[in-house]
């Protein structure tokens, strides 16, 4: 991956100028090349990644296996696509293996990702079935640990 | 009538200095919290793969001795690492010894190569450990200079002016240890060319050569004709898998130096420590990619450090590896003692002085920026307010 686009990944809170002087590029560059990303769709947005644990009223995290059936002169798109159109639904891939979608589904609470599932998932034309397994715990996500391991200290000063 | 315990030291011992880098670290000690660019070590633990083997050994049980030269099963992954990165065929079994750090195998080197009297050309400003032990084995250390006007390049030039008919070996380090300086392959096949026609034996420590920018490969002397004959190629796992408390690493020659230095290592040492060699297996084999992850951070790191050294107005050249800066802090007036100690003081950052190096070395001090970006960039900052405040016309 480019290097500056790597390092936004890391961390897309650095200023051009801070991004700049890290890669031995001009500001003007780095806005020029963040721009054509943003205008293409190579990069999509910028987030912050959150540990919901730390937040009052977290909310409920459900992965959700879907089977599908595919269709003609279009595979999964249509289908996939559709379901991707929810507000609810944070994350959608087509995956290989036993199952066709994987879903990550947010709500305020069980009740409501259950009512989801429920009326809008499975009731959709071409969806044979679903799996919810509900998230009970959070160790890392988007390369971020939840409880990062201090690193054993060093000696201040060595040779 | 007894005499103090200190008299009974060695002669030779007794006529070591103190390090320059003791002293200053005790200084740094003392002044409480502080942002150290004073280190000569990785920020990052070893990658978890690489520990995880180390305790996966260690539940299996292996805990005994190995081979005085190291597992066969690592000095293979040896061979084949250095073959890949330095284009350099060694045999497993009888041309390469694994040992306790490249500090070891230098020792052991220096210990086998050198009758007293013998000389040994290096450059400086170079890492603390290369002219005490050249001492202790009582050869002779011979200084080349290396300057701030030519990047602290070492030039066959300078190597020749240096021979005399005592001259037994010439050690070689780049990337360097403080200065980040890098060698140009033309320069490299001259100081080759000196090794042949004086019929000398090299030493090459090579350990920060994984850490190269810009697109740079590394050329070992070894790899270059007639060389593999007269070189110890040493090099370690310290520094580019972050292992540097595990202390291993290894030492490359012609089985008759191989065979020497592991003469005196079966005395002093037996063998390297066996979980340090397990996990070092795991970092050859599996190793490349959080190591090249490394790599790219300390490149970060580098150019940030470079780009707020000179628009403090301390002249810094761009390093082509390893993970330090060198930047000249003449502009302030001061020794690089004065200006260690006072940015100690003052804004609570340490570097090393350059004379900690060598002589060579005044008027320059060491930042490491094998630091956390977030620190480095505090440090920085600090640095540059105590350049601006102290700036001399």
């Amino acid at each position: 991956m480019d290097a500056l686009l790597d390092l936004l990944t890391k961390d897309s809170r650095l200023s051009v100028e801070d991004l700049a002087a890290r890669l031995n590029l001009t500001p003007a560059a780095v806005q020029a090349k963040i721009a054509a990303w943003e205008a293409d769709g190579t990069i999509l947005g910028y987030q912050a990644v959150v540990d919901p644990e730390k937040t009052a009223n977290g909310g409920v995290t459900a992965l959700i296996e879907v089977r599908l059936t595919p269709e003609r002169g279009g595979g999964f798109d249509r289908l996939a696509e559709r379901v991707a159109k929810f507000d609810q639904v944070s994350t959608c891939w087509l995956m290989s293996g036993g199952y066709d979608l994987a879903v990550v589904v947010q709500a305020g609470s069980l009740q409501e990702v259950a009512r989801f599932v429920a009326e809008k998932l499975s009731t959709l034309g071409g969806v044979l079935s679903t799996v919810t397994h509900f998230q009970l715990k959070i160790y890392k996500q988007n390369g971020f640990l939840s409880a990062p391991v201090p690193d054993g200290s060093r000696l201040p000063i060595t040779p | 009538m007894s005499s103090s315990i200190k008299s009974k030291i060695s002669e030779r011992i007794q006529a070591i200095p103190r390090s320059g880098i003791r002293e200053f670290f005790e200084l740094v000690l003392n002044a409480g919290d502080v942002i150290s660019l004073g280190v000569g070590e990785p920020d990052f633990s070893t990658p978890w793969h690489i520990r995880e083997a180390a305790i996966y050994s260690l539940e299996k049980g292996q805990t005994s001795y190995t081979s005085n030269l190291g597992l066969l099963e690592l000095r293979k992954s040896i061979t084949k690492y250095v073959a890949r990165k330095f284009h350099v065929a060694y045999d497993p079994v009888k041309e390469v010894i694994v040992t306790v750090g490249v500090s070891e195998a230098l020792d052991l080197a220096f210990r086998a190569l050198l009758n007293p009297g013998d000389e040994v050309i290096y450059h400086e400003p170079c890492y603390v450990s290369y002219s005490p032990t050249i001492y202790m084995a009582y050869g002779v250390p011979v200084v080349v200079e290396t300057s701030a006007d030519d990047d602290f390049a070492l030039r066959a030039a300078a190597v020749e002016k240096a021979i005399t008919p005592k001259t037994k070996v010439i050690m070689l380090n780049f990337p360097t240890n403080p200065t980040g300086a890098v060698m140009d392959p033309r320069e490299l096949q001259g100081i080759a060319d000196l090794a042949l026609k004086h019929d000398l034996t090299v030493i090459t420590d090579e350990i920060y050569s994984e850490l190269l920018y810009d697109e740079r490969t590394h050329p070992s002397i070894a790899a270059l004709p007639g060389m593999k004959e007269r070189t110890i190629l040493m090099h370690g796992f310290s520094k580019a898998f972050a292992m540097t408390g595990f202390r291993l690493g290894y030492a490359c020659a012609p089985s008759e130096l191989t065979e020497a230095m592991m003469k005196i290592h079966q005395y002093s040492m037996l063998c390297a420590g066996i979980t340090a060699q397990v996990a070092a297996i795991e970092a050859l084999e599996h190793g490349a990619a959080p190591m090249e992850e490394m790599r790219k951070a300390y490149w970060r790191r580098r150019n940030l450090v470079v780009s707020k050294l000179n628009g403090a107005g301390l002249k810094t050249f761009q390093p082509g590896g390893a993970f330090y800066a060198f930047p000249d802090i003449r502009s302030t007036g001061m020794t690089s003692r004065e200006f260690a100690t006072r940015l100690l003081e003052e804004e609570k950052v340490a570097v090393v002085p350059g004379t900690a190096f060598g002589k060579a070395g005044e008027g320059f001090v060491r930042a490491c920026y094998a630091t956390d970006e977030k620190q480095l960039a505090i440090a920085l900052d600090r640095i540059a307010d105590f350049a601006q405040r102290h700036r001399k016309g």
